[in-house]
């Protein structure tokens, strides 16, 4: 089974849920920005949840589908046409051989995820699909994907065309919005700010400013006052590090983060939470932050991880 | 100064990861607890303990919370950290790493001799005199972070960064010194270039330097770097 791109948009890329146990060797992790939407549109066409899927950045795509497969796509502020008629995201849908397959972007798109029955198949590097721009290594030959590229899927499991019209019940999914807010871990850097820094920093809305990429979210609003220096010796950075370098306002830090920084971390956001961050708009979305304990954070995150399998509603008639 | 008693410190890295601080300078001596810890880790895998990052002073240890809590690794890793047999590694490997220095090569060798109030050649001589240690791999695939810098030859970053800095190049910042593995955007002063590659994905493992090697550069000529 192929995918034709027909419009790539700007920055659409293959991922999975990233490449772990590299780090040491300054190998972004990578990988999808939301994992809760790419395993959801992995689960509902019969995927495992870390198969390869389309990332699609805020422009929108458009594909073409060669052979005849089962899709679904997820993500948040994007509309979905299949040979000119809508349909709902969160959705399995069998595609027939010459659809085209539009995903274009609304008011406040975040990242849409395309993944296909049989999971993209591109050749595995230090094991991961995922692509990582920066190091032109991974993914679709290292790069995004351009018009009239071909993608090529894995074979689908045996009876795949019954899942079509499989949905995601929307109740089980994150509050996906373009003013969120999410729930942090302060620290490690706490001391280096001052209390009046540190209630700026959780009393302020931050908006998300273009300036921003799949390796981090660049806020702009109150400057969070620092007592240390902004700068530290570098050290590992988790998924979602909120660093603040001397201009006081924070960067959080994403898939395709440095391994390493140099800069004070004011706070993490917790892993539940990552999803909401990642599919809040650039140039416009709104960020409060909250913090929370790391009791809640894993009874959070176990409950969406619980989320993904509740979620899903088989199709009754086939 | 903080009382030594007091690292290593366990500080939270979100809710899925702890840093361990094993100090707050860069020292050879906490550089390598960091590592041993790393290594012990790795050779003696815990439930729920995914992949760690080693920094200068520095352990960040992920965990999966599908498998276990912040508090269970906590007191692990309390228990294990400061037990660790931290020896050097017995016999450091010593990589050479041939540099054409100056020119085309190293646009920023005179610049990085008139701050140092030296000529050229010093500068390439004294660079390729230390024996320098690689502290930790990061900041892009493969790029290791050295030290060992002769403080003579210490220059700031450029005050314009490059867009582009092709893989190969030898640059100089503040008292750090280090080669570009690949080609990326970058701020340091470039006084050479090598040919050997230093990260390249399809190899396992990728890199070329670990932490703990030692690394010598060896001034080439020109026509050898064709």
């Amino acid at each position: 089974m192929t995918l034709r791109v027909l419009e790539s948009g700007f920055f659409t890329t293959i991922q999975d849920l990233g490449r772990k146990g590299y780090q040491k060797f300054g190998v972004p992790v990578s990988g999808v920005m939301d994992t809760f939407a790419s395993s959801a549109a992995n689960r509902l066409v019969g995927n495992l949840p870390d198969a390869a899927v389309i990332e699609i950045s805020p422009g929108g795509a458009t594909f073409i589908a060669e052979d005849d497969c089962l899709i679904a796509v997820t993500g948040n502020g994007f509309s979905l046409s299949i040979h000119k008629n809508q349909f709902p995201f969160w959705l399995s849908i069998f595609v027939r051989a010459n659809d085209t397959i539009r995903i274009s972007p609304q008011r406040n798109s975040g990242w849409a995820y395309l993944a296909v029955a049989g999971g993209v198949k591109v050749p595995i590097i230090m094991e991961s699909s995922s692509t990582y721009i920066r190091g032109k290594f991974g993914g679709f030959e290292g790069r995004v994907l351009t018009n009239e590229d071909r993608i090529l899927t894995g074979s689908a499991a045996p009876g795949w065309k019954q899942k079509a019209g499989s949905r995601f019940s929307h109740e089980y999914l994150p509050p996906y919005s373009e003013s969120v807010t999410v729930r942090v871990i302060p620290g490690p850097q706490l001391e280096s700010f001052s209390s009046a820094g540190i209630q700026t920093f959780l009393k302020s809305p931050y908006q998300i400013i273009t300036e921003s990429d799949r390796m981090g979210y660049r806020l702009e609003g109150p400057v969070i006052e620092h007592i240390t220096s902004a700068d530290i010796i570098s050290e590992g950075m988790a998924l979602g590090s909120i660093q603040v370098p001397a201009n006081g306002q924070p960067i959080i830090m994403l898939s395709d983060r440095q391994t390493v920084g140099g800069y004070t971390k004011i706070a993490t956001i917790i892993l539940a939470d990552t999803p909401l961050i990642a599919q809040c708009p650039i140039g416009s979305g709104l960020v409060r932050f909250q913090t929370t304990t790391l009791e809640i954070a894993r009874q959070s995150y176990l409950e969406r991880i619980s989320a993904l399998e509740m979620g899903i509603e088989e199709t009754e008639d086939t | 100064m903080a009382n030594t008693d007091t690292y290593p410190r366990f500080l939270p890295a979100g809710d899925s990861a702890i840093l361990i601080q094993f100090g707050e300078k860069i020292d050879v001596q906490i550089n390598q607890k960091a590592h041993a810890l790393a290594t012990f880790l790795q050779n003696n895998p815990i439930q729920g303990i995914g992949e760690t990052i080693p920094g200068y002073c520095t352990l960040l240890v992920h965990f999966d919370l599908r498998y276990t809590s912040y508090m269970e690794i906590m007191n692990i890793l309390r228990q294990k950290a400061p037990q660790e047999n931290f020896l050097p590694k017995p016999d450091p490997r010593r990589i050479k790493i041939p540099v054409v220095y100056g020119g085309h090569y190293g646009p920023d060798l005179d610049f990085v001799a008139q701050h140092n109030h030296l000529t050229s050649e010093e500068v390439i001589r004294i660079h390729s005199s230390s024996v320098y240690l690689v502290y930790m791999i990061g900041f892009t695939p493969g790029f290791a972070y050295l030290g060992g810098l002769d403080e003579s030859i210490a220059t700031p970053r450029v005050q314009n960064p490059r867009k582009h800095v092709p893989a190969g190049s030898v640059g100089i910042a503040g008292m750090q010194t280090g080669v570009y593995p690949i080609d990326s955007p970058g701020g340091w002063q470039l006084i050479g270039h090598t040919k050997k590659i230093l990260f390249d994905p399809h190899q396992n493992p990728p890199c070329l330097l670990a932490p703990g090697d030692e690394v010598v550069f060896i001034p080439e000529p020109v026509e050898e770097h064709q």
